[in-house]
């Protein structure tokens, strides 16, 4: 069962940071990244927007191990801020999975 | 188990929150490295190490820890930890066992960037124990409220002081204070600006060759987020080095692992060594910029390669040049 929260996704697009509704899925990040995690970030960027907020906890680990080195969205043809949806995603966990304020 | 992310993230957030650093380090070990150069306290303009070179042997001796412990039984009680830690500071045992030779050589690269702001002319003065962490671990992982109330706290300590330019040593440190505090800090004015930047616009002459090559590592924050890239080849050719590129340079650097080393140690050695052999196949002698990627490097790289800091190695090109003249 997947379950749906309209409250992540409608939190998310009040972030100003976050801005992946642009992306087109061509894997360039994918390839590039130096950590080589296929599902990051394209599902990831796509399952947060969707409000798929277990998919994403699932990927907590996958979320605070990204480098923030920007090697892909230096190539990232469509300029999503791939390193800043990545330290959103963050702020939002650290906030309310970890609690820490 | 691998290392747990929250009480990890919860033990820097309290140590900023109750100690001003991620790493809080002592009186002697944040400011001794500046015993002897007579720099003028304060100022308007004013050299900003944020702690990050003095951190490195506590930072060297964590890693090491924590790849220790990844994946033990031990990591289910990292959440005890935290809770010892607010009453007594665990990175002080860090420091107990940080290596004593990599504190001076990290000691020195600061002392070398006076050396070579003083040689360019440059007037500055430094804050001493006035001179606090900037927060990009915190930043970065997302701790956003610890972030602003300490980025707050420092700006409004940086304005009592009549601080209006820093000149930073640092990527991580001259990223927070041109990227995140402006979005933090109600009017934060205060003028930024890297060493090498600092160096670069005044055009060094060059000297004459030193019969050496360097293989150049850049920093991604940098060379991605600040457009540091080509100032320090400026540099490096000026001092009368041949500057050799690796396969991934300048806007296409690749990463040392440095960011994921407190949470990620294995994932971090395994970004560290793939950059090793890149680096490797250009040359022995690399130069790095950041205090992160010269501990990471290093310790993936063993006895492989000579890793100097580009300031040591800009300051060992003039102390050569003028020998010879």
């Amino acid at each position: 069962m997947i379950r749906v929260s309209s409250d992540l996704a409608a939190r998310l697009k009040k972030e100003e940071g976050f801005n992946a509704g642009s992306c087109f899925h061509c894997g360039t990040c994918t390839a590039l990244c130096p950590l080589g995690y296929k599902i990051l970030p394209r599902k990831l960027f796509r399952e947060a927007m969707l409000g798929l907020g277990d998919e994403v906890r699932a990927s907590i680990p996958q979320i605070f191990s990204c480098l923030l080195c920007r090697m892909c969205e230096a190539n990232c043809p469509q300029g999503v801020r791939i390193a800043e949806n990545m330290r959103t995603l963050r702020c939002l966990i650290t906030r309310e999975d970890f609690d820490l304020t | 188990m691998p290392i747990p992310i929250a009480p990890i993230l919860g033990i820097f957030a309290d140590n900023v929150r109750q100690r001003g650093s991620v790493l809080p380090l002592s009186k002697r070990t944040a400011t001794g490295w500046a015993r002897g150069l007579d720099l003028p306290r304060g100022g308007e303009t004013v050299l900003y190490t944020g702690h990050m070179y003095q951190m490195v042997p506590a930072i060297e001796a964590m890693s090491s820890q924590l790849a220790l412990l990844e994946n033990s039984f031990l990591t289910r009680f990292f959440g005890l930890g935290r809770l010892v830690n607010k009453l007594v500071s665990l990175s002080f045992f860090m420091s107990l066992v940080a290596s004593p030779k990599k504190a001076r050589r990290s000691n020195q690269v600061l002392r070398d960037i006076v050396g070579l702001l003083r040689d360019a002319g440059i007037e500055f003065g430094y804050l001493y124990e006035d001179e606090f962490y900037a927060g990009p671990l915190l930043y970065d992982n997302g701790l956003d409220e610890a972030f602003g109330r300490h980025a707050r706290r420092v700006a409004a300590h940086l304005k009592k002081l009549g601080v209006r330019r820093l000149i930073t040593v640092d990527p991580h440190t001259t990223k927070m204070f041109r990227r995140a505090y402006p979005h933090f800090v109600k009017d934060f004015d205060i003028e930024v600006q890297n060493y090498l930047e600092v160096l670069a616009e005044k055009h060094p002459k060059a000297v004459a060759p030193v019969n050496g090559e360097v293989v150049v590592h850049d920093s991604c924050v940098y060379a991605r987020y600040e457009n540091i890239a080509e100032q320090p080849r400026e540099l490096l050719r000026a001092a009368g080095l041949a500057v050799r590129e690796p396969k991934l340079a300048a806007k296409s650097t690749h990463c040392c692992g440095g960011p994921i080393e407190s949470l990620f140690p294995s994932e971090a050695h395994r970004i560290s060594g793939n950059r090793v052999d890149q680096l490797e196949a250009e040359g022995k002698n690399v130069v790095t910029m950041c205090p992160f990627c010269w501990v990471n490097l290093g310790k993936a790289a063993g006895n492989r390669l000579v890793i100097n800091d580009i300031a040591s190695t800009l300051a060992a090109c003039r102390r050569k040049a003028s020998a010879g003249r």
